[in-house]
């Protein structure tokens, strides 16, 4: 096993290096995905009853004339100096588009992780406690249910109810920089709630699976047999093994994270950067549509890399080496 | 006669919440294959007034144009179910023959076609479907391609996993030293063993796929009018919410029934297998 | 007298309730009706095939049954207490305390996120039975008495810092660590080496000696029960067939079936000379490693004649495993070539025509992952037929029907899966799976280790009686000296890769014997009281010797 002779420090440097190669291939698949798919960029913008001399002139506009790896290289190094390019349809700068946008939605999305995280696994443990007993079923018949409901459904629900019928908070959720602290978590309660429930149900799953995987091993039974009680075979021998494979299913489950967050914000016209990203879907305003992706994907990918790095950490095996 | 005698099994075997789940489906799918002779309106005429409640004439009340919405709904089926289908397949052929051909040939051949797999799931499904459909035409087609091939990296990634478990016993092994081709391998010693977890996983994917048809037509990305599907219903009638009109609900629950049946009968024949295994 | 026993069981009942389609649940007896006492220092050894429930009553002791499993009649008394009718809390107080388990695989039964020994003290620590203190100078002790190296800190590693056969001990040192009054050794020796097994047997005896705590040895090794106990149980299939003092069972069996258990492998082939023609199989100068550092075979060389029988032996890590790779060509050798029917074979696989696949078969150790279990028993053994000779349609199953008959299973077998058949059963398709191809030569790569001894017998003399009849030579990789005695021509002894010993049987098993193979000869337990103190003494004087 060539894994086994490398220090933690190495795997971890490794890991490191990984994710910054991964961004760079991440950044080439995007600008490949918008550039290089078959049809004219220009074309499709203006769509088929454009005259040909417009047509033109944006693809002069967006530089398409030149090759696609010199305007990838570009497009890479300017974001690398923070330059975002600027937009098609309304020719500001990117940046300053995203800017509070961007902030909006890692408030709301790391909301909804606080929540949802701890009470996957708090559920999950309970589970797994219970397994095959009454509450265990209960909880398995509703997180099917609850994995199956698209979250446009989830959301509007909790508007009828919430807001319309009982009026207890308000229906879309508007925020702007002069709100406080407390203001900001009363608009995002709705959002937040239904971005919990729309992670919690897979998240808790999984976490069950990974802490019965561990409780069917050998060195369970030897605790059970050392007459020691259910919480110290749970919490002293199961759990420090179950950590590794909880943050890897954590991590999974953050794409539904990102992915719920887009469709969330659109529900609660929400000023994110999903809301952004879409409504440029729309436009097919491919700059915007780049930078907003990428940033995206790297969240995603940074987050994958920082769970990796836990997991290496949180294996006896590799900190303590023969 | 097999065939038979398997279902007839499976369904003796099924949970009373599984044989809720495979009923629904049947009158789903009922419904979207006898569309015109079952949908009591014309889906694109307008009968009645803007958002009517529902009633004895509108069982499930009308839409923001005052169409019908149960016919709107039925006629909407077929839009899913088939894009939903066609985009499964499409990822079930890719995925499968490019995951089990992986895991036989093993070495570079896998190396390669793994971190290519890696490569494509380290970008959230949606983000990359919204990143490409910025410049691809809104059709059919293309929506069948994109789900597909997005999809398909789940599928590889799984019956890779489900080929190497197998790959490595030894009748594997015997096979080869026998010299049988690849082929064979894949076809012969390979896919029977991988059926049943493919079969639900098939289940699994084809549900996300409603949804994730849904989704994007929610966003607008998706069926472009006057075409509908139960997605492009909700965004048509989201604006009466505020209001306290219930009305894009309606196909949002149709969305959710359809997927919960199908997760119903997958997890119980999954029994109690659980699995890391998935993934947006 | 029954107040003076220690542990009494008496009309043990334990069975399992699985789930049938249509939610109707079915019990199935596991153990049935087992009675017996235990005095304190006193040894019982519970032997039988696996299912005989040898591990289910050893964790009976304990008042555990495994998930969907349970206890469903009779009772287990320790100094009086009827241990079943207890509370869950009640049965945790005892575990550990009074009764503790020793698992077959310690590798698997140590928690890989603790220090061994924080493990093995926490038991005393939990039950509040010793200070902290007092449990670890007490667990030192044991380290040394059970021969652990540096013993002040060995409590300090972790399991996968220590060796299979150290993590053993470990375990028994974590079993006796809170003094209990009875120990149930669950296989303790199996997963280990044969040299490794007796120093472990030894320690575990020496320490049942000293601690004069009371223990139920569970194992399928008669050899090695007859070693450390004074009663022994036979069991099969959860009943009890005989129970006696260890003397009465290896010297005057009374049933049938223990009868057959002390006296399997009589038989014993006679050995052929060889022949001065040129050998079928000849292995020349072989180096291989699997990535490329370090090797796993250095410079073997070996050849079998023709309608003979080859056994190549070693413990795990050997490379005896490695060379039948060699020879198939599923892995290349550095070094080396292997010449076959007098032509060289190609190193890979892909480049070796179909007669010279044909002409070498394999059999494997698992036969339930050598046979495709969505396959019939007539494809299985049918598709050789037509791949290598092109046979199809009815001539195939008359071909396939007599192979069944070869092998004694007959023609009903034909169109079941490999699931509906036992184990001895599997393997026995595996070998006309063999044979269908009509090949020189078969490797056997631990045919029978999987088996129960009284099957993998039947198997060894079904594969004698086809050599007799078709001239087959065989490869024979095994890890067991019993069966190397048995079918042999010529011997092979690797250790860590290298050739140690090869010649013809007689020669490879009559001394002068270099080191190693003497270790290894001595090493295998008879059936024999006393051979475990005999052979230590003997060791013991050759060392004061040297």
């Amino acid at each position: 096993m060539a894994t086994q002779h490398q220090t933690l420090g190495q795997l971890v440097v490794r890991r490191l290096l990984l994710g910054v190669v991964l961004l760079l291939l991440i950044s080439l698949i995007i600008f490949a995905g918008t550039e290089l798919l078959p049809g004219d960029v220009a074309q499709s913008i203006l769509g088929q009853s454009a005259t040909p001399e417009a047509v033109r002139n944006l693809r002069l506009e967006m530089g398409l004339d030149r090759p696609a790896a010199e305007r990838y290289l570009s497009w890479l190094s300017n974001i690398l100096q923070g330059d975002l390019g600027t937009s098609l349809s309304s020719g500001r700068d990117i940046g300053d588009m995203i800017g509070d946008r961007l902030g909006n939605t890692l408030f709301l999305a790391s909301s909804a992780a606080i929540i949802a995280v701890p009470l996957a696994v708090f559920l999950g443990l309970i589970a797994v406690l219970h397994r095959n007993g009454i509450v265990d079923k209960i909880i398995s018949i509703s997180t099917i249910s609850m994995i199956s409901l698209p979250e446009f459904f989830i959301g509007y629900l909790l508007i009828l109810l919430v807001a319309v019928q009982l009026n207890w908070l308000p229906s879309s959720s508007i925020v702007y920089n002069s709100m406080s602290f407390a203001e900001r978590l009363q608009a995002i309660a709705l959002p937040c709630i239904t971005l919990t429930l729309v992670c919690l149900a897979h998240m808790m799953r999984m976490t069950r699976a990974a802490i019965l995987n561990v409780m069917s091993s050998a060195y369970i039974e030897t605790a059970q047999l050392k007459g020691l009680s259910p919480f110290r075979v749970i919490f002293h021998h199961a759990f420090p093994n179950a950590i590794s494979p909880i943050i890897t299913v954590i991590v999974l489950n953050l794409a539904y994270l990102v992915v719920g967050v887009v469709v969330v914000e659109i529900i609660y016209v929400y000023p994110g950067m999903g809301q952004l990203l879409v409504d440029h879907v729309t436009n097919r305003d491919v700059p915007v549509v780049q930078a907003v992706g990428l940033i995206f994907a790297a969240i995603y990918i940074l987050l994958n890399m920082f769970a990796d790095i836990m997991a290496i950490v949180a294996n006896p095996r590799l900190r303590h080496p023969k | 006669m097999k065939v038979i005698n398997a279902l007839s099994k499976l369904c003796i075997n099924l949970t009373w919440a599984a044989r809720i789940g495979l009923f629904s489906l049947c009158i789903f799918a009922l419904a979207a294959i006898f569309a015109p002779i079952v949908s009591p309106y014309d889906p694109h005429a307008i009968v009645g007034d803007v958002w009517e409640p529902l009633s004895a004439s509108f069982w499930l009340g009308t839409d923001q144009l005052g169409r019908d919405l149960l016919s709107r709904l039925i006629h909407g089926a077929r839009n899913t179910f088939f894009i939903a289908g066609a985009a499964t397949l499409l990822s079930f052929f890719m995925g499968t023959f490019l995951g089990f051909l992986a895991a036989v040939s093993g070495g570079k051949a896998d190396q390669l076609l793994s971190r290519l797999n890696d490569l494509m799931m380290a970008i959230p499904t949606l983000i990359f479907a919204l990143v490409v459909l910025s410049v691809l035409p809104a059709n059919m087609i293309v929506l069948i391609l994109v789900m597909g091939v997005l999809d398909s990296t789940r599928v590889f990634r799984l019956s890779r996993a489900v080929a190497v478990d197998i790959v490595v016993m030894d009748f594997v092994e015997s096979a080869r030293l026998r010299g049988e081709k690849t082929l064979w391998i894949i076809f012969r010693e390979i896919l029977p063993n991988a059926l049943s977890p493919l079969f639900a996983e098939f289940g699994l994917r084809f549900a996300f796929a409603v949804l994730f048809l849904s989704t994007l037509s929610f966003l607008g990305l998706g069926i472009q009018p006057p075409d509908a599907d139960w997605g492009s219903m909700v965004k048509e009638n989201k604006d009466g919410i505020v209001f306290g009109i219930p009305a894009a609900l309606i196909p949002a629950a149709a969305i959710a029934i359809l997927t919960i049946s199908i997760n119903l009968v997958v997890d119980s024949i999954l029994s109690r297998t659980s699995s890391l295994k998935g993934g947006r | 007298m029954s107040d003076s026993h220690f542990l009494q069981v008496s009309n043990l009942e334990v069975s399992a309730s699985i789930n049938m389609p249509g939610d109707k649940r079915k019990k199935i007896i596991l153990v049935d009706n087992i009675s017996f006492n235990l005095q304190r220092g006193e040894v019982i050894g519970l032997i039988g095939e696996s299912g005989a429930g040898k591990s289910t009553i050893g964790l009976a002791a304990l008042a555990f049954a495994r998930s969907g499993c349970g206890i469903t009649g009779g009772s287990i008394k320790i100094n009086g207490l009827d241990i079943l009718s207890l509370s869950d809390r009640e049965k945790n107080k005892i575990r550990g305390t009074q009764v503790a388990y020793v698992a077959q695989s310690a590798a698997a039964a140590f928690n890989p996120a603790h220090r061994i020994g924080d493990q093995v003290i926490e038991v005393a620590i939990q039950h509040k039975l010793m200070s902290k203190k007092q449990a670890l100078s007490y667990a030192n002790d044991l380290y040394a008495k059970l021969g652990l190296p540096d013993p002040e800190n060995f409590g300090r590693r972790y399991p996968h810092q220590v060796s299979g056969g150290q993590l053993q001990r470990a375990m028994t040192v974590m079993a006796l660590c809170a003094k209990p009054d009875l120990i149930i050794f669950d296989e303790p020796t199996t997963a280990l080496d044969v040299t490794t097994q007796i120093e472990v047997l030894a320690t575990i005896k020496n320490a049942i000696k000293d601690t004069g705590v009371a223990a139920l040895y569970i194992t399928h090794d008669l050899a090695v029960v007859a070693q450390v106990s004074d009663f022994i149980m036979v069991l099969r299939q959860g009943k009890m067939i005989e129970f006696g003092t260890t003397d009465a069972i290896i010297n005057h069996a009374q049933q049938k079936y223990t009868q057959e258990l002390v006296s399997i492998r009589v038989a014993e082939k006679i050995e052929q000379a060889q022949p001065s023609v040129r050998p079928l199989l000849e292995i020349n100068h072989i180096d291989a490693a699997y990535d490329g550092s370090n090797k796993v075979l250095e410079d073997v060389t070996l050849h079998l004649h023709a309608g003979q029988t080859l056994s190549i032996v070693g413990e795990s890590g050997s490379g005896k495993s490695t060379l039948a790779r060699v020879i198939t060509g599923l892995l290349s050798p550095l070094q080396g070539n292997i010449v076959f029917q007098g032509v060289e074979l190609s190193a890979e696989l892909k480049n070796r025509d179909i007669e010279q696949l044909r002409e070498l078969q394999m059999i494997y150790q698992m036969a339930d992952v050598a046979m495709n279990p969505r396959h019939t028993i007539g494809q299985i053994i049918g598709r050789p037929i037509e791949f290598y000779h092109g046979i199809k349609g009815a001539q195939q199953r008359r071909e396939t029907i007599e192979l069944l008959d070869q092998i004694e299973l007959g023609e009903k077998y034909i169109d079941r899966y490999p699931a509906e058949l036992s184990g001895g059963q599997k393997q026995r398709v595996c070998i006309a799976r063999a044979l269908a191809a009509k090949p020189s030569l078969i490797i056997c790569d631990e045919v029978t280790s999987a088996l129960d001894p009284l099957v993998a017998d039947g198997i060894l003399q079904l594969l004698m009686s086809l050599q007799k009849e078709h001239n087959y030579a065989y490869l024979f990789i095994t890890h067991d000296l019993a069966t190397v005695k048995a079918i042999s021509d010529s011997i092979a002894v690797m250790y860590q890769g290298s050739l140690v010993r090869f010649g013809q049987k007689s020669a490879v098993l009559s001394p002068p014997f270099d080191d190693y193979t003497q270790m290894l000869l001595s090493s295998v337990p008879e059936m024999e009281l006393g051979w475990l103190e005999r052979i230590l003494a003997s060791r013991k004087m050759q060392s004061a010797d040297h």
